[in-house]
């Protein structure tokens, strides 16, 4: 059997379900003018930027959206799964600053850490997905959004959840992807990327975000619906009343994708938190905002549609106890709420900073969560008595050939990082330190992924006549050798 | 007499009952209180002592808006009165506030505008997704002492050095301290674009802003909330 957990009865989904239904007729939902003729030829009414959407047209844009879909790796073989109760997870993405591995003091993000996330994201089987995970402070900001695209298809074989920071870099995106896999029929067909895209609390989609949804909607690549209602300040404070408002952004922007191209993937997702009264912060691993994430899933799931949250996240400024709890918390959590893609790994701070020993020692909470949801089963003809059979009182199990064929099965074996007892390190060293080690072990591993050299010229040439444009001349991280700091500084 | 009116006045703030503060306000002005001594005795210290409240969390953001609102009430029915006499309520600084271009969040900024106003700043706030031409343009009109930019995502934080662009090429950057705030924006940031300094949330930025004023033209920033 496999573990579920689930927050909300049929009865509250339908409430949450109609209320979001009846917002988007009444106040209705704000839009931008790139997309007026598409809703109101549709049949929604569009009064002073505001769209009305009627429940006929929203469910008619429900039905055509994928239940299911694929990401693809390099080499075109399917490695994520949306939809069901498909569970993966990806770092934490378009994050500004790291935490420095010596100093253990955040300061802004460089193509050389993006890459040395990448490697070690490559090499962790926990996650299935690698992100666009840090905003490179050594490359301009005009091209900072794509750059970290090229850097990720770069050094990896992973698919990849990114998003485009405008309009125009949306373009240069798909067409990195494009020409990373071949072609752009090839890209729609087998899309390595998925483009997160947010709506702004309250049910508000700005030109930006429109014109991005219809984009991706005709490119055939996968949009992520990442609706940020902020519980008591751009959302209702009760948690029911922020998943209603959620539904309702979620609905439209998917109305919105499904009028540009009927049929195109795209997924129920989001980052909601509750706001702390206090400060006016939005605290990630907050148990409240791990609801909010959980309930919103639901209610995406009760739809049939594929779905996202933001979770893994502590809110500490450094790797610590805290940061730990609640990130263990919410990737078991998620697990539990089966939900497609869970980002957030290796992030601190509110999501103001990324921590690459975090998220090593992350992956190890995902891993036991990955472990719960596989269940217990019944894995033997009889459970316990036919081993009993074999070695009597005297209980000698070490020796059986049961033991020997299925304790792989049965028991996860964590890495170094968790004290299991387990290898010759210094007994003193705290989780930190045994990091720190192991991510000095993924990197020794990482092999270079290369790509055929007629996409490694085609893909280099692009990024320096794109960046050309702007008066840029190097690329930065597009070397070969393994990563390091030197190597790429 | 006057005393237990300035404590109801003060207490009116701290309840954050606007109705209760503008019916003070009216019973004051009827029994010959001086406008000016309504404010500085009576509502201020309101707002103060809602500051310290805060500050030692005993009271909390919606609070604060209350009391923000229930100071706004009080003073909508002294000002008037101060107009008719010919007196102004002295301002402790002008300030212009937007959210940066791009970026259509309301939510920080506006807590940042409503605890300066009732903390005695006039302040303008353009809204959301301004050009940086349009800070300029607005701080020029308005002989602005601070601007505010605010941006949620770190997509739309770089748009805040724009901002800052613009003041130079309109030569007022000398005379306007620019302060930046949002979820994304650290210390580091605001150094790193020019801004003048960092506050990590609305409340200690009007601290922030009151000490910039006093030490004009000395500078600070301001955080807001996400």
């Amino acid at each position: 059997m496999r573990p579920k957990l689930h927050l909300l009865d049929d009865r509250l989904i339908q409430r949450i379900l109609t209320e979001a239904f009846q917002l988007l007729e009444t106040p209705g939902v704000r839009v931008a003018p790139c997309v007026f003729d598409l809703l109101a030829s549709a049949g929604a009414r569009v009064d002073n930027g505001v769209a009305h959407i009627p429940e006929w047209l929203a469910r008619k844009a429900l039905g055509t959206a994928p239940r299911e879909f694929h990401l693809y790796n390099r080499a075109g073989d399917p490695a994520v799964c949306y939809g069901g109760d498909h569970v993966h997870y990806d770092p934490g993405s378009s994050c500004l600053n790291i935490l420095d591995a010596e100093t253990q003091s955040p300061r802004p993000a460089q193509s050389a850490d993006l890459i040395r996330l990448v490697q070690l994201t490559e090499q962790l089987p926990q996650f299935a997905a690698q992100s666009t995970a840090m905003v490179c402070h050594d490359v301009p900001t005009e091209i900072g959004d794509w750059y970290r695209l090229l850097l990720v298809l770069w050094h990896s074989k992973k698919p990849v959840v990114t998003g485009a920071f405008s309009a125009s870099s949306l373009q240069t995106m798909l067409d990195l992807l494009s020409i990373e896999a071949g072609a752009p029929d090839a890209l729609r067909q087998r899309p390595r990327a998925i483009f997160d895209v947010c709506p702004s609390p309250p049910l508000n989609w700005s030109d930006f975000a429109c014109h991005n949804m219809v984009d991706l909607a005709r490119a055939g690549v996968p949009a992520e619906i990442v609706s940020m209602p902020l519980a008591g300040a751009t959302a209702p404070v009760t948690l029911a009343g922020s998943v209603v408002q959620h539904a309702a952004e979620c609905i439209s922007g998917i109305t919105i994708h499904q009028l540009a191209a009927s049929g195109s993937p795209v997924v129920w997702g989001g980052a909601p938190a509750i706001f702390d009264m206090r400060t006016g912060n939005t605290p990630m691993g907050a148990i409240e905002t791990v609801m909010l994430d959980l309930a919103c899933s639901q209610v995406g799931k009760s739809l049939g549609l594929p779905t996202h949250a933001y979770l893994v996240a502590g809110d500490s400024k450094v790797v610590d106890a805290q940061s730990q709890s609640e990130s263990g918390i919410s990737a078991v959590l998620g697990a539990l709420a089966g939900i497609n893609m869970i980002s957030g790994a290796g992030m601190l701070d509110f999501l103001a900073c990324h921590s690459i020993e975090k998220l090593v020692i992350d992956a190890e909470a995902i891993a036991s969560a990955q472990r719960l949801i596989g269940g217990i089963e019944p894995l033997t003809e009889t459970l316990a008595t036919g081993m009993f059979a074999q070695v009597g009182l005297q209980g000698d199990f070490l020796k059986l050939k049961e033991t020997r064929a299925l304790f792989r099965r049965e028991q996860h074996f964590p890495s170094s990082i968790i004290d299991r007892g387990v290898g010759t390190g210094n007994r003193n060293d705290d989780i930190l330190a045994r990091a720190r080690s192991r991510v000095n072990e993924l990197l020794a591993g990482y092999a270079p992924p290369r790509l055929a050299p007629d996409r490694e010229v085609s893909l280099r040439e692009f990024a320096a006549r794109e960046a050309q444009k702007i008066g840029f001349s190097s690329l930065p991280g597009l070397c070969r050798e393994p990563a390091s700091l030197h190597a790429v500084l | 007499m006057s005393q237990q009116a300035f404590q109801d006045m003060r207490q009116s703030i701290v309840d954050g009952a606007p109705e209760t503060a503008a019916r003070l306000a009216r019973e004051a002005l009827d029994t010959g209180i001086l406008p000016l001594d309504a404010i500085n005795n009576g509502y201020v210290p309101g707002m103060h002592s809602v500051g310290e409240q805060f500050a030692h969390h005993n009271m909390f953001l919606p609070d604060m808006m209350a009391s923000a609102e229930a100071m706004r009430a009080a003073l909508e029915v002294i000002e008037p009165e101060l107009k008719r006499l010919g007196t102004t309520r002295p301002v402790a600084g002008t300030v212009v506030l937007g959210t940066t271009r791009g970026d259509i969040h309301e939510i920080g900024k506006a807590l940042v505008g409503t605890l300066l106003s009732a903390n005695g700043f006039r302040v303008f706030d353009l809204g959301v997704d301004v050009a940086g031409e349009t800070f300029a343009a607005k701080a020029r009109e308005l002989h602005a002492d601070i601007v505010g930019v605010s941006a949620l995502l770190t997509t739309t934080m770089r748009n805040q050095k724009t901002v800052i662009e613009a003041l130079e090429r309109d030569g007022l950057r000398s005379q306007v301290k620019v302060i930046v705030g949002g979820a994304p924006v650290t210390r580091a940031w605001a150094a790193e674009i020019g801004a003048d300094g960092y506050a990590k949330d609305a409340v200690s930025a009007v601290a922030l802003a009151r000490s910039l004023m006093e030490r004009k033209p000395t500078c600070v920033a301001t955080g807001d909330a996400r």
